[in-house]
């Protein structure tokens, strides 16, 4: 039988769609709809829900469902472009277990910790809740509550509950998810410039001629503008890119120089490419001696585990002082990175020499505008605070910052981790604008702006992210709220420092989620919640592009936003029960006020009416409480920053644009901080202003590589990293639930060297068990694919719910940032 | 502590609720809800975990699939196994290509693939689209996890249609 291809095809294809419709005879053809009243879709515009790159997207929607979404064209960042993320937006809030009822655990119709999940009403979760936020505040005070929030929250979201937390409650024990992720970029800010964010834009992609990606697999994590920086590299023939891992991933499939480096030896590298610049006599010196200072920081800093580990016990500077520095001249400098020589590196990171010189030299080079891009590689390190610093180091000896085209550029993970979590201060040590509970002169600023009392807002940093679950498990931190995260399979260590907490008979853990995550299912109390365009909100990237979008659908029956949640909270406590009789006296027109009155409506938040919202437009809160809470929370908080160097534009232009970048100055975006001309906070004549600092000159550091806090032994032999994959989103609880993501890339495996595998008599498909001192997880050995480890080294992703990576993994943080390194424990692999 | 089989208080839970669901308004979507908690895990307990499937075979049946609405990337219903695309190599192209497509017979990639940053057609197809795997992907042989609602915007047509005429 002669049959082509083509009619091959053709045939099975008929067949196919035969058989799912039930039929045997396909319709010969079928009539266009083309009436206008039918065909027409309401589109409008809203920043992507997933990463940090900040897409603009449109939603077109129909009769009060999303029905499809493409990359906005007006949007400078994406240009018309999604990532196969972005294109499957449409989908996300339509996975058929949307909870739509708050769950209680309950035994006999009452709570009960050891009870199981039954749905209540929202007026019986809130009594529960407000039951135990109260018994834990008159038993222990104010330290006894937490809250773990998000970068994935709305700008609004997070300063509601920042307002909430240390001005109502009183405590400091709120920290964001961000943690995990921007923790370490946000301390190197603040030790070298000493203001947050990059001085950088993503205009710097057009404009490079060599890109350096530290620890950053764009390609995947950040892909539109992986596409950004391909266009550049395939459009413009001299432009260079080179790529550092641990593991050879798919952006090495554009690298001119693909760098596979030893864990924790990229320290070394910065040090000496530092040294490279120096030594080849390539030191910007008219820059360096004008714009910068020296200073050698403080070393053997411990890891951020439990004080009584043998590692801490250890480490000689692992207290207060670890972050301290002393100033230090040029020359002193110069000898301490000396020590970095190409073939001392070359042995510690087993880079080939001609490698490392390459890398070196698009730096050392005059003439190349380089950009460095960096991630979780550097942030989720033990060290990330110091290689963040060390990456500023070689752009300032060169003084290759803040131009077009030069640019340290570090990347952020979560669609709002700059505008929610970093610019509105949802940290446990931070206030909104770059300001810190520890400065009392920033307490007063935000005891003023909010119209609140001396007093009011506690001094002592809360507990951060891997802190609470760590008190969660020693029974101080009682009451305790997670919004829009999923910790409990993204916090590491999970076995014996977060399950245990949650599970402890002392505490009340609440959950909100639009879905059932592993969290969820931790929890005792289930909070059912809207999501992105189900609710009006805000977001901010991670090139400081503020970006707005309204409410588009009705959330499904049951479920509220995050915002609503906590601001409907806050009516079910009085001051009397939060604030001690003389706070209250120091201001008493509060008296027998609501938490919701003093925090909310009666302040600066409540002055915007309902008339300001368009009457076509839906918003759930703001109907429901009677004001714009939106627009009242934006303009309160943007007070912060106007005049401070974190200027925002006034609410209203954000519905009108694309986004804008901070600050914005007489209607004007700023693109490249601290350059004269181009920032209108750098001081005329200066050149460059660093005005973060005192003196406006950046700090270069002088800092050393130290070992990782776990490495490979005898027993367990192996390097495992973890990370995301560019077909789910975190821990995939939204698009794992999109069945084309799903089939796509259904299951977590490990990715692994086949010498590796072969030597443990393993192939590809095994089922294996990867064990580490804490735990174990099984899953199927990959040794092909888009990834591929060197020996010694395994990665795998932790998007999986069915199998929680994090059983395996150290909770081990930077001491300065407190943010975990998930890409360094040592496990071994067994067949089982 | 009590483990908590979910799998297993879920039916019993339904009887003790059942009578509560009337005063939430609740409906028939409540009961999934609570039946199907920790979904993606199958309700296996956090401390436990239930055996991973083995790994899927990618489907290769060069059947083109449905898209959800016209602007979704088509996805890819064949195996790229050892498919380079790289600084070197764009193997997709050497049948999705225009002066391909007449030999092979695939599909040619859309017209927006030509276009640059600003909208502009080039000669050939456009850098910023030359990683394809960045937006269409090979769909392996497992059944969704979770079933989803997503509603295509034709069916809503029709249903528009169909009252339109009735009237």
């Amino acid at each position: 039988m002669t049959i082509n291809r083509r009619e091959f095809i053709k045939a099975n294809a008929i067949a196919a769609a035969a058989a799912v419709a039930g039929v045997s005879v396909p319709a010969i053809a079928s009539n266009l709809i083309t009436s206008s009243d039918i065909t027409k879709l309401k589109w409008d515009k809203a920043p992507c829900r997933f990463c940090g790159t900040g897409c603009s997207v449109n939603v077109g929607v129909m009769d009060g469902k999303v029905v499809a979404t493409h990359g906005d064209i007006k949007s400078p960042v994406n240009k018309g472009l999604n990532c196969v993320k972005g294109y499957f937006l449409s989908k996300i809030m339509y996975g058929k277990d949307r909870l739509t009822t708050p769950l209680l655990r309950m035994t006999n119709g009452k709570y009960d910790k050891a009870g199981e999940f039954a749905p209540v009403s929202w007026d019986k979760a809130f009594d529960v809740m407000a039951e135990k936020a109260k018994d834990a505040l008159k038993k222990d005070g104010p330290e006894a509550l937490g809250m773990f929030g998000s970068g994935q929250w709305t700008v609004q979201e997070g300063y509601a509950a920042v307002k909430l937390m240390k001005a109502g409650f009183r405590t400091n024990n709120i920290d964001p998810n961000a943690r995990h992720c921007m923790a370490s970029a946000v301390g190197g800010f603040m030790r070298t410039f000493g203001i947050d964010e990059p001085m950088g834009c993503y205009d710097d992609l057009e404009a490079a001629d060599a890109f350096v990606l530290w620890g950053s697999n764009m390609a995947e994590m950040h892909p539109i503008l992986w596409t950004r920086l391909t266009d550049r590299r395939l459009s413009a023939p001299h432009v260079k890119v080179a790529v550092l891992s641990t593991f050879e991933h798919r952006s090495f499939d554009l690298a001119d120089n693909g760098i596979v480096f030893t864990p924790q030896t990229d320290l070394a590298i910065l040090n000496y490419i530092a040294n490279y610049i120096i030594q080849t006599d390539r030191v910007n010196t008219d820059f360096v001696n004008k714009h910068t200072n020296f200073r050698l920081g403080e070393t053997d800093i411990g890891y951020g585990l439990r004080p009584e580990h043998e590692l801490e016990q250890r480490a000689k500077n692992n207290g207060e002082t670890s972050g301290s520095s002393t100033p230090i001249n040029f020359d002193e400098y110069a000898k301490f990175v000396s020590t970095y020589t190409l073939e001392y590196t070359a042995k510690l990171s087993g880079v080939p020499e001609h490698k490392l010189k390459a890398l070196a030299e698009l730096y050392a080079d005059p003439k190349i505008k380089v950009t460095s891009f960096w991630t979780m590689g550097f942030n989720q390190h033990t060290r990330g605070v110091w290689a963040n610093n060390l990456c500023y180091n070689i752009h300032l000896l060169t003084g290759k910052i803040s131009e077009p085209g030069n640019s340290p550029f570090s990347l952020t993970g979560q669609p709002s981790a700059c505008g929610t979590a970093r610019e509105v201060g949802t940290f446990s040590h931070r206030l909104p604008a770059d300001m810190v509970v520890k400065n009392p002169k920033h307490r007063a600023i935000a005891e003023k702006i909010w119209q609140l009392p001396e007093g009011t807002v506690p001094p002592k940093p809360g507990y951060h992210a891997v802190l609470q679950n760590r008190m969660l498990k020693d029974g101080k931190l009682n009451f305790y709220w997670v919004q829009c995260n999923n910790n409990m399979q993204a916090a590491a260590n999970i076995n014996e420092e977060a399950y245990p907490g949650y599970r402890n008979p002392k505490n009340f853990i609440v959950v909100s989620d639009p879905y059932p995550t592993v969290t969820a299912q931790a929890a005792d109390l289930i909070l059912p919640t809207a999501m992105w365009v189900e609710k009006e909100g805000v977001y901010g990237n991670a090139e400081r592009r503020t970006q707005s979008w309204y409410q588009m659908v009705e959330a499904p029956n049951g479920a509220k936003s995050d915002l609503w949640q906590l601001v409907e909270f806050s009516k079910r406590f009085n001051v009397e029960d939060v604030w001690p009789e003389e706070l209250i006296a120091k201001k008493p027109d509060v008296r027998g006020k609501t938490l919701f009155d003093v925090l909310y409506k009666d302040s600066a938040v409540g002055r915007f009416s309902l008339d300001e919202i368009p009457e076509d437009r839906l918003n759930h809160e703001s109907r429901d409480f009677g004001f714009y809470i939106q627009k009242g929370l934006f303009e309160e908080y943007a007070t912060f920053g106007r005049g401070h160097a974190h200027d925002l534009a006034p609410y209203d232009r954000y519905h009108q644009e694309r986004g804008l970048r901070w600050p914005v100055v007489n209607g004007k975006e700023t693109k490249w901080r601290f350059k004269e001309g181009s920032d209108p906070y750098a001081k005329p004549g200066s050149g460059w202003d660093f005005y973060g600092k005192p003196d406006g000159r950046a700090v270069i550091f002088a800092l050393p590589y130290e070992p990782a806090a776990e490495s490979p032994d005898e027993e367990y032999d192996l390097w495992l990293s973890t990370g995301r994959v560019l077909e789910h989103w975190h821990s995939g609880s939204m698009t794992q639930r999109v069945p084309e993501l799903y089939k796509s890339m259904p299951d977590a495996l490990v990715y692994m060297h086949p010498d590796d595998a072969k030597k443990r008599g393993m192939r590809r498909g095994d089922l294996v068990k990867l064990i580490s001192r804490r735990g174990e997880v099984q899953t199927r050995v990959e040794t092909r694919g888009r990834n591929k480890p060197p020996i010694g080294l395994v990665f795998m992703p932790w998007f999986d719910a069915s199998r929680l990576l994090n059983k395996v993994t150290l909770d081990a943080t930077d001491p300065l940032s407190k943010q975990t390194d998930y890409k360094k424990c040592a496990i071994k692999i067994v067949k089982v | 502590m009590k483990k908590i089989n979910l799998a297993v208080i879920a039916s019993l839970l339904m009887l003790a609720i059942a009578p509560m669901m009337f005063s939430l308004n609740a409906s028939a979507a409540d009961k999934n809800t609570v039946n199907s908690l920790a979904t993606l895990r199958d309700s296996t307990p956090i401390d436990r975990q239930k055996e991973p499937n083995s790994i899927p075979k990618v489907v290769n049946k060069d059947i083109k699939q449905g898209r959800n609405y016209p602007m979704q990337p088509p996805v890819i219903p064949h195996t790229t196994r050892s498919y380079e695309v790289n600084l070197n190599n764009n193997k997709c192209m050497s049948c999705h290509s225009r002066h391909r497509t007449e030999k092979s017979q695939a599909p040619m990639v859309s017209v927006t693939h030509y276009m640059d940053r600003d909208g502009n057609f080039l000669a050939d197809v456009s850098p910023r689209r030359y990683f394809c795997n960045q937006c269409h992907i090979t769909q392996l042989d497992a059944e969704p996890l979770v079933e989803n609602t997503f509603t295509d915007m034709h069916s809503l047509m029709k249903e528009k249609t169909a009252t339109t005429e009735q009237h």
